[in-house]
């Protein structure tokens, strides 16, 4: 088992970090996906080809090197569909057609991947995806159709004939959602859909996604508790602040353990990895949203406002949490696997 | 021989020298201090210290692959914890090499028991505020008060002392550490009995007990910074388990609590997927910070988030235990009611979880620390303890 991250994913760690804190600083998270951004984020880091194998032209990382780079797009409140396009890609490279890879890895495609089933001919496509992650900004759809072979995936240009979209107005300003209706849309199948691996492999990767969202609201309010004065002295002084950061604290800790030992199982120990995931968005979906949200109470009025970030973390937390579906069934799945 | 080689031998090594489970309680102290002898012609106690003073010279990397096998067995080595786990490393660290060559082989041998001697009645979380004097006298020292919560001080050979050596100066710069011989005349234990009613602590007396200087450890007036070293090892030790039975007898833990209820109640399963989910989270937060110490990055401070985390598992892990199996749980010859007897004990011992808290915040966090009344006071003008 390994929990500590190597020289190279550190160095990975830095790269992506500096990358953003110049590309995309929380002041501009608000305004929403830029392509540019993720232009250069695949052109200069190759970020989106991260997990794709080498002949795809990725660079045949795995998820302890996805988490990395999810852990820092987390923490800057990324806008667009990169989640969404690993999620894809997770997906993609755990099915026999591959050729979505390659537009992922060469930052030409963004893609989103949705559970919900939609019909499929051999041809075209129809069926409405009520919540579609990234839904507006992603190129391609993958999703699931049941067929006389059983369950495949297919994919579906979201810009082509057939698709009808729409926005959604969501709570997370910095990521957003959209309906997608398939009305006889062409799509192509990309082969039968695993029986496992990839549900897992999201839980790990948003778990990454929320341990740096969580990381990134403490620091900030750790920052400010430094600097606050309110009755002659720093509020990270009184314990009654300080007692919550260091509970923060320890949640964060044990956020990023799991999360590295989820990526570790995901890409070293398969048999592990069904345990680890569950237990990876059981603990750190719950833990990034309890830290968001104290990070904004111990702003005081001032994270209540809409002009403050701190709702911007608050939110993402919470979409996040319900993201894969209701916390609930990560439980259940423990309490399954556990034998209970 | 790689680390697999050794965890191997280790593992053997202990299946054929471990003590079979059934605790006996004539001639504890003589079974477990023959076992510790034993372990310690294998190679297995001080794994980590200098083979001059009688350790192994090994890295962490070893302790901790011997610790993990040890987890599945019992180990009569409780006795040995404190001289293990905190007063040995202090000398050590801190003591002369006179001192290493007269204490530490006979520690790792378990011919000596330790016992620390910190806390007061007056001087809990705040330990510096300690009153238990001693007078210089020519080459010794003349040592008189009390201290308490002193485990297994009625076995003990010696003492680590922190006692007040100035009482004209600020209250952390008046204290000096020393070695105290338990059975010199003027010691006297009395056995204190915890909330579960056993005996596992002690209150110790110090009348005109006199201390040679060669046993002073560290200068005189600077006993805080060496107390702070054996605190920081206390707290690793504490949360690294080091020296302390796993969950693997833990009535409580997951795998026993899971045939003592009904699992078909989706409640039930829902609070035993907590427990699984916390107990966990915390074992993955110590493993990462056993091997961040491995590649040499120590944890310092942090550990005592991960001692905060064990008492908070602790506490509910018994609490959880006792109301899933109901009434019987609270009779005394059930497991779960000394489990539940004795839950607060972590979230006291080896500092509270509000002292954790204030480390936590104050050295990983970096926050400011909290104005104090009596930075600059002499400790002779000081309030302490208990004041109506």
């Amino acid at each position: 088992m390994k929990l500590v991250l190597s020289p190279e994913q550190r160095e990975l760690r830095e790269a992506v970090r500096g990358f953003l804190r110049d590309a995309s600083p929380l002041s501009k998270v608000r305004q929403g996906y830029d392509p540019q951004v993720y232009a250069r984020l695949n052109g200069e880091l190759g970020l989106s080809g991260l997990i794709i194998p080498e002949e795809y032209g990725g660079s045949g990382a795995g998820m302890a090197e996805l988490a990395v780079a999810l852990e820092e797009t987390g923490a800057a409140l990324l806008p667009g569909p990169f989640l969404s396009t690993a999620f894809t890609a997770v997906a993609a490279t755990l099915v026999p057609d591959k050729e979505l890879l390659t537009g992922i890895a060469e930052g030409r495609v963004t893609a989103t991947l949705d559970e919900t089933e939609v019909l499929f001919d051999g041809a075209s496509a129809r069926g409405t995806l009520p919540q579609v992650l990234s839904g507006m900004e992603a190129d391609v759809l993958v999703a699931p159709a049941r067929t006389g072979d059983g369950l495949v995936m297919v994919c579906v240009e979201l810009a082509g004939p057939g698709v009808g979209r729409g926005p959604l107005e969501t709570l997370d300003l910095t990521r957003g959602q959209a309906k997608v209706v398939l009305d006889g849309a062409p799509a192509r199948a990309l082969g039968p859909a695993p029986e496992s691996g990839i549900g897992d492999r999201l839980c790990v990767a948003l778990a990454a996604e929320q341990l740096g969202v969580m990381r990134a609201a403490l620091d900030a309010i750790v920052a400010y508790a430094k600097i606050r004065v309110a009755f002659g002295r720093y509020i990270g002084s009184y314990q009654g602040v300080k007692h919550k950061l260091a509970d923060m604290h320890g949640k964060l800790e044990q956020a990023e353990s799991i999360v590295r030992y989820a990526a570790w199982a995901a890409d070293e120990s398969p048999g592990e990895l069904p345990g680890a995931a569950a237990l990876a968005q059981a603990y750190v979906g719950r833990a990034c949203f309890e830290v968001a949200r104290d990070h904004l109470l111990l702003y005081g009025g001032v994270g209540y406002t809409w002009e403050h970030d701190a709702h911007l973390f608050y939110k993402r937390a919470k979409a996040d949490e319900v993201l894969l579906g209701p916390p609930r069934i990560h439980r259940a799945r423990l309490a399954d696997l556990l034998e209970l | 021989m790689n680390l697999v080689e050794y965890r191997r031998a280790a593992r053997a090594w202990l299946q054929e020298n471990a003590p079979s489970d059934d605790h006996p309680e004539t001639d504890a102290i003589a079974r477990a201090k023959d076992f510790m002898a034993r372990l310690h012609d294998a190679g297995y106690s001080g794994i980590t210290w200098p083979r001059r003073w009688g350790g192994q010279g090994l890295t962490e990397a070893e302790e901790r692959a011997f610790a993990a096998e040890a987890r599945d067995h019992s180990l009569p080595t409780y006795v040995f914890s404190i001289g293990l786990g905190m007063t040995g490393p202090t000398i050590l660290d801190r003591g002369t090499d006179a001192q290493r060559e007269r204490f530490l082989r006979p520690l790792l041998r378990g011919e000596e028991i330790w016992c620390q001697l910190f806390s007061e009645p007056g001087a809990g979380s705040d330990v510096a505020a300690l009153q238990t004097r001693a007078v210089r006298d020519g080459d010794h020292w003349v040592v008189n008060g009390q201290k308490v919560w002193t485990s297994v001080a009625h076995h003990a050979d010696w003492g680590l002392l922190l006692a007040r050596t100035d009482v004209e100066v600020p209250k952390h710069k008046g204290l000096t550490m020393f070695v105290v011989d338990m059975h010199h005349p003027g010691v006297t234990v009395r056995p204190l009995k915890d909330m579960s009613g056993r005996a596992n602590f002690n209150e110790v007396f110090f009348d005109d007990v006199t201390i040679p200087d060669e046993h002073r450890v560290g200068e005189v007036n600077d006993g805080w910074s060496v107390a702070v070293t054996t605190l920081l090892h206390e707290r690793l030790s504490i949360s690294s388990g080091v020296g302390m039975g796993g969950q693997k007898d833990n009535p409580a833990a997951l795998e026993a609590l899971r045939t003592m209820v009904d699992t078909s109640d989706p409640y039930v399963r829902d609070q035993l997927v907590e427990l699984h989910i916390r107990s966990r989270a915390l074992a993955l937060f110590n493993q990462r910070l056993a091997q961040e110490t491995e590649a040499g990055v120590f944890p310092g401070a942090r550990g005592s988030a991960a001692k905060l985390l064990l008492a908070e598992l602790t506490l509910f892990q018994a609490d959880l235990a006792t109301q899933l199996v109901g009434p019987e749980a609270v009779l005394a010859d059930h497991p779960l009611s000394r489990v539940i007897a004795t839950a607060p004990g972590m979230a006291l011992g080896g500092g509270t979880n509000e002292i954790m808290r204030n480390i936590v915040g104050d050295r990983v966090l970096g926050l400011p620390p909290e104005p104090r009344m009596d930075k600059n006071v002499p400790f002779k003008d000081l309030k302490v303890g208990t004041q109506a």
